[in-house]
């Protein structure tokens, strides 16, 4: 198991070197860098900058160096914990992205839990009553739950919550305690906020695991142990929970190292519509500029969750799963 | 999957003798059949394939033509009784004007009923070309070039949203099946390379597939999406659109293909061919790509889903198709916000479209999976 983990470690770095450069390249693919973009901004507002103001700016920045330095001055940074400078914003990246990091993952959690709080119990019941209307009806939730964009699940349920209670739904404050410290009240006011997102954001990988749960569930079922388990008097309760679920539950594991960097980058579109502060809308806004430092470090964290969070999984499974080994 | 249901096994549709004989894919229809879900689900799929197929004929109004008097209108009704609550055979909708004292913010409609529009099949309208062909201007129904015929209300520019959907359909449901075949392409290919001779080439597909899995999707697809240069044609931005999505989409068509090739390149059959000197093309071609062909096609089916919300996440978010094309996802952006959707809630309805095709995929692509495992129940 060890060895197996060394081994994984060591192949993680060529490959996490290899999406450095993809990443990087992504971001330098479309015409123009921050400053052309910048600039077209300040021109909209009316504001000329001269010749000389631009190049001192391309050469402060480094932009006019050949794409290698560039990349090489921007992983290296990375290594060491230095994001770099966010040119848009005027500030480091370390600055900007640690808060909305942390409401991420406290979004991200929140609607993993009530993912997991949803799916595992329905797709359950639904296996072992296969067949009867509560599996109908949450198999066909399922399906439209799998079949709603997320944004539109976001709108309508905006919609439904002005329509009903009159208030507008978004962000994660009410205004009044947008700006204010920390306090009893602020938490309340976040947790009130905070449902909408989560039932979101939990949706689409609610349905996706309710099947596979339950579609896993009920190969187990078929299965001759527990056929004999039964025959041999174990209360079918305490079967099922102790063995089938157990395999059952697999997928489970195995996709919750994905989950963390999906959550983030796939909150993107319904984090711009309930105007969320969270990591997704600045990253698209970085990459719509340009913004290479921000946008490359956002994208290299969320690459290296991924990679990190399959080797957990992984490891994970094997701890829960004793058929599976790794040589 | 031992509680199979109590009816015994009924094939329908051949007789006992027939069903011996049966090829592959009539089994696997007779299979499907039976799955009444996926039935349904294959029905949706055909009219809204039709209705992309025939837009401009099914389509009462022009997509483009803005009505400047009826702006975001709500959806008009068809009726059959009228105020006074007598029955017409003939369907009819009412006019429709502005309330006399609606704000100057709030354009708010009431239903005139001193003015009646009768709805005729086959009546003639806006004209247009039949896939750019065939010059007309007949449509399957019509009231006239005056009438509020608005089915789904119109947009903020008075264009009527029923014939947009129309339209828009064309592209979003076509979109799916481009990127899906360049994605079978790629993925078949890569994935049965590294399958059949493993290896070094199975190393490096696996690699590839594992970067292109980690670097988080919707980021990859914008900035490959701003890569695309701004003053191509929207056709071209299209199939650049395409091209993107099944750059993405190929990784786990490819694994799927790469399992199966490793499972059989063993099996008797492969084994045989190849003593009895048969080429390696061959073989992958006319033995291995066969066996597994159904279940290819059934993932295949699974993908187009996530091409449609693809295509309707990008351009929703601006960065995909945009407004002088006409799609699912260009039509929500109208609905981005929520000021937007609480003033003309019919905004969503194209929404509404986008969920009833990737249900209607997704319950096709089921029954089709259960109609090719053989070992189902």
């Amino acid at each position: 198991m060890l060895n197996y983990i060394i081994r994984r470690l060591m192949i993680m770095i060529p490959t996490l070197a290899v999406i450095s450069v993809l990443v990087f390249v992504i971001i330098q693919l479309p015409p123009g860098d921050i400053i052309t973009s910048q600039l077209i901004l300040l021109q909209q507002q009316g504001i000329d900058v001269s010749r000389e103001a631009i190049e001192a700016m391309r050469v402060r920045y480094h932009l006019d160096d050949p794409l290698y330095i560039q990349y090489l001055r921007w992983i290296g940074g990375f290594l060491v914990g230095d994001l770099g400078y966010s040119v848009q914003h005027g500030q480091s990246v370390n600055n900007l992205i640690w808060e909305r990091l942390g409401y991420t993952l406290l979004l991200t959690s929140t609607a993993t839990l009530f993912t997991w709080l949803i799916a595992f119990p329905i797709g359950v019941i639904s296996a072992l009553r296969q067949y009867t209307l509560f599996d109908y009806v949450s198999t066909v939730l399922a399906l439209l739950g799998l079949a709603t964009p997320s944004f539109l699940l976001a709108l309508i349920l905006m919609y439904l919550g002005y329509a009903w209670f009159g208030i507008p739904i978004g962000g994660l404050f009410s205004p009044e305690y947008a700006a204010a410290e920390w306090s009893l009240g602020k938490v309340g006011d976040l947790l009130k906020h905070l449902w909408i997102p989560a039932v979101v954001l939990g949706t689409a990988g609610m349905a996706g695991l309710m099947r596979v749960m339950r579609a896993n569930l009920l190969d187990e079922l078929g299965k001759p142990y527990v056929q004999t388990a039964l025959a041999k008097g174990l209360h079918p309760t305490r079967l099922v929970i102790k063995y089938p679920m157990r395999i059952a539950v697999n997928p489970f594991i195995s996709t919750v190292g994905w989950l963390l960097p999906h959550l983030v980058s796939g909150s993107a579109i319904t984090s711009i519509v309930l105007s969320l502060p969270t990591t997704g809308p600045l990253l698209l806004e970085s990459l719509r500029n340009q913004d290479m430092y921000l946008a490359g470090s956002f994208l290299m964290m969320l690459s290296a969750l991924t990679v990190v969070g399959t080797l957990l999984s992984d490891i994970l499974l094997a701890i829960v799963d004793p058929r599976i080994r790794y040589e | 999957m031992s509680e199979a249901p109590a009816t015994t096994p009924d094939m329908t549709g051949g007789g006992g003798d027939d069903l011996a004989f049966a090829s592959q894919w009539r089994l696997m229809w007779i299979r499907f059949r039976r799955h009444r879900l996926a039935m349904v689900g294959g029905v949706v799929l055909l009219g809204l394939y039709t209705g992309a197929l025939f837009c401009e004929l099914i389509a009462p109004l022009s997509p483009t033509q803005r009505h400047r008097e009826y702006v975001t209108c709500p959806p008009q009704e068809i009726r059959f009784v009228d105020a006074a609550g007598d029955f017409h055979l003939r369907p009819f909708v009412y006019g429709v004007r502005l309330r006399a004292n609606a704000g100057e913010w709030q354009r708010e409609y009431e239903v005139d009923t001193s003015i009646t529009y009768p709805i005729e099949l086959f009546a003639r309208g806006p004209g247009y070309r039949l896939w750019g062909l065939i010059e007309s201007d007949l449509h399957l129904f019509g009231a006239g070039p005056d009438a509020p015929l608005f089915l789904f209300g119109t947009d903020e520019l008075g264009r009527d949203l029923f014939s947009r959907i129309l339209y828009g359909s064309r592209i979003s449901l076509t979109i799916g099946l481009v990127g899906v075949a360049l994605t079978f392409l790629i993925g078949i290919l890569l994935g049965g390379l590294a399958g059949y001779f493993g290896g070094w080439v199975d190393t490096v597909v696996q690699r590839g597939i594992e970067i292109i899995m980690a670097v988080p999707q919707l980021p990859l697809w914008m900035a490959l999406s701003a890569a695309l240069p701004a003053d191509w044609p929207p056709l071209r931005v299209y199939f650049g659109i395409t091209i993107i999505l099944s750059f993405m989409g190929w990784t786990g068509l490819a694994r799927v293909v790469r399992g199966k090739f490793l499972s059989m390149r063993d099996e008797d059959f492969v084994v045989a061919a190849r003593l009895a000197g048969t080429g390696e093309l061959r073989i992958i071609f006319s033995h291995l790509l066969p066996a597994f062909l159904s279940h290819v096609i059934t993932s295949a089916t699974l993908a187009v889903p996530g091409m449609i919300l693809g295509e309707t996440a990008l351009s929703f978010l601006g960065i995909g198709l945009q407004d002088p094309v006409i799609s699912w996802g260009v039509l929500l952006q109208k609905a981005q916000n929520f000021q937007a959707v609480s003033m003309a809630p019919w905004l969503l309805l194209p929404g509404l479209f986008v969920v009833l095709a990737v249900l209607a995929f997704n319950v096709v692509g089921d029954g089709m999976r259960d109609a090719a495992d053989p070992y189902g129940s």
